[in-house]
């Protein structure tokens, strides 16, 4: 599993460039990025190489966050690949709250996923043999 | 040629009038002495006596009554008569989760549909008319209020109640509606949306609109008055003191009317609730001449106004207050509804997770908006969306049932207001400049 780090933001100019300043001035890389938004206000959520870091930083600067576990996997870059993993996740009855996507390597994606049921989830992803992205993978 | 309801009592010579209000005075002081234990202590602690209430000068000598008063009361202790006798009841905002509550007996049913009679044709409306009535019905007195003077009036009424403008519009339209009865900004609202949909308002029959439940200026008056190519005319009531119908402008749109056989109204200083003399701007208190279900001595209605005695130009006696120009108390009126901040912090304190910071933001673009702003927390937050969405639902739902009028949430991050030593400003009202 992964942490990731879901960031408070208002839906106003110039938000996300403070934010993404802060990350590139103490060289914290995303690997992964979301935004969900309303008229008033956005949930970034980014996958980081440094979450530690990132966090105590953040939290310094008074972001509102918090800290979900996400699973990510590997999938390889072709028609079909995200059914294969939406459908083993259906069919097991675990939900997906929201999915995106990140880094293509040598012809993988990697797809962070948040489900209802993360024990589940990669529960099937194992009995299924597909490639959970550690933490260790990020650096 | 002025038409009247009742000419007797609408051109009683002023003395005549005075002699009478004395002579009702008289008997409330004895009726609410003997009747509303309230008013028994007040007036044992003041140490007067209902005989010592001789004359209309003598007002003076009688306790003042306060919102807070009908709020400690609540709901049914400053009645006089037991709940068997009182045939409706009506409430609006109070200032905290609990509405302010007023009791009718069957006979303050009709002395309000007697005022409101008065109240109709003061603007030169008759049994020709169609009225349109867009205030709301319920236990909001607008709509009610309004109803029964203008049925019994003879007019052919359509209780509409308010909003779904297409729907007022298409019924303004078939109907052949001559007057409509609403708040000014939803009037014009309903001129821009008919502007909108291409509707030509000279085609209507519309020709009068009576426009009330919140302050408007002269030239408010004059944009209503262009746009939906009608005469409008100002309305003031409140729900203490019946509803709708205390005072009308009639057709010299030159001050309201107050029904004086009905009421006694004081002008008093906003600090010290001192008597001011005629002319001066003050505070608009009101004694109940007439009710027998929730009579009250000299009310606090905290509208500020003028008052004269002057004799209008249609052969009104009866005084006329000036247009209502602001409060002087914190009271907010958004579309036509009382609200009170303290309101709003009860309902948003009852929320778990609410932190004690929000600020409310009124604005008005044709009609008013009500944003609340509300900090979110580490507890609060989430980074699922439907979470927060719903957060900010549960609040809103909140808000609505206590106001009775929709606003909307906003949800900002924890530190975004500003954190002040002492009194946080709580509401940002943007209207002035437009009203």
């Amino acid at each position: 599993m992964l942490k990731q780090i879901s960031i408070f933001l208002p839906n106003q100019p110039g938000v996300l460039a403070k934010f993404t300043k802060i990350l590139m001035d103490k060289q914290i890389n995303m690997r992964a990025i979301t935004v969900a938004e309303t008229a008033d206000y956005g949930i970034l959520r980014i996958v980081v190489d440094k979450t530690d870091k990132a966090v105590e930083i953040l939290k310094k600067e008074n972001y509102l966050l918090s800290l979900t576990d996400v699973i990510a996997v590997n999938i390889p870059d072709k028609p079909g690949a995200l059914h294969e993993i939406a459908e083993f996740l259906g069919n097991n009855n675990v939900n997906i709250e929201y999915i995106y996507s990140s880094t293509f390597l040598k012809g993988e994606a990697i797809v962070v996923l948040r489900v209802d049921d993360n024990e589940k989830a990669m529960k099937t992803f194992k009995d299924k043999g597909v490639k959970l992205v550690e933490s260790k993978d990020l650096y | 040629m002025t038409i009247f309801w009742n000419k007797k009592a609408e051109t009683m010579p002023r003395d005549e009038l005075e002699k009478l209000q004395g002579e009702k005075l008289r008997k409330l002081a004895r009726y609410v002495y003997d009747n509303v234990e309230f008013y028994h202590k007040k007036f044992d602690e003041l140490g007067i006596k209902p005989d010592d209430i001789k004359t209309v000068d003598d007002i003076k000598k009688l306790p003042l009554t306060y919102k807070t008063d009908l709020r400690d009361h609540y709901p049914f202790n400053l009645n006089a008569v037991p709940l068997d006798q009182i045939v409706r009841v009506h409430a609006s905002s109070g200032t905290t989760g609990k509405p302010t509550v007023v009791s009718y007996t069957q006979k303050d049913i009709e002395d309000w549909t007697e005022i409101m009679c008065r109240t109709v044709m003061a603007p030169g409306i008759t049994h020709k008319d169609v009225i349109q009535n867009a205030y709301g019905y319920g236990l909001f007195t607008g709509g009610l209020g309004f109803h029964y003077g203008a049925e019994k009036v003879g007019a052919t009424v359509i209780p509409i109640s308010g909003g779904n403008t297409e729907r007022q519009l298409m019924i303004m339209q078939d109907f052949g509606s001559t007057v409509l009865t609403c708040t000014p900004s939803y009037a014009l609202y309903i001129a821009e949306y008919a502007k909108k949909q291409g509707i030509d308002v000279s085609k209507l029959a519309l020709k009068k609109a009576i426009c009330g439940a919140e302050p408007w200026s002269d030239s408010l008056r004059k944009t209503i008055e262009k746009t939906l190519q009608i005469d409008a005319y100002d309305i003031y009531g409140l729900s203490e003191i019946y509803g709708p119908g205390v005072s009308v402008e009639c057709e010299e749109k030159n001050g309201m009317h107050i029904w004086e056989d009905y009421f006694i109204v004081e002008i008093l200083d906003k600090e010290t609730y001192e008597p001011l003399t005629e002319g001066e701007e003050g505070v608009l208190a009101f004694t109940t001449l007439e009710k027998t279900g929730m009579p009250l001595l000299r009310y606090i209605t905290y509208d500020v106004s003028k008052f004269t005695k002057e004799k209008c130009a249609c052969g009104r006696t009866c005084g006329r207050m000036s247009k209502v120009t602001g409060r002087a108390d914190d009271m907010l009126i958004v579309r036509g509804i009382n609200v009170f901040p303290s309101q709003i912090e009860h309902a948003l304190m009852q929320i778990p997770g609410v932190a004690g910071y929000y600020q409310i933001i009124i604005d008005r673009d044709i009609i008013d908006s009500l944003e609340v702003q509300v900090e979110l927390t580490p507890d609060t937050f989430s980074d699922k969306m439907k979470v927060l969405e719903k957060f900010k639902q549960d609040i809103e739902l909140k808000l609505y049932n206590i106001l009775q009028v929709r606003a909307n949430v906003d949800l900002i991050g924890p530190g975004t207001l500003p954190r002040t030593e002492g009194k946080a400003k709580h509401v940002i009202d943007k209207r002035s400049k437009n009203i």
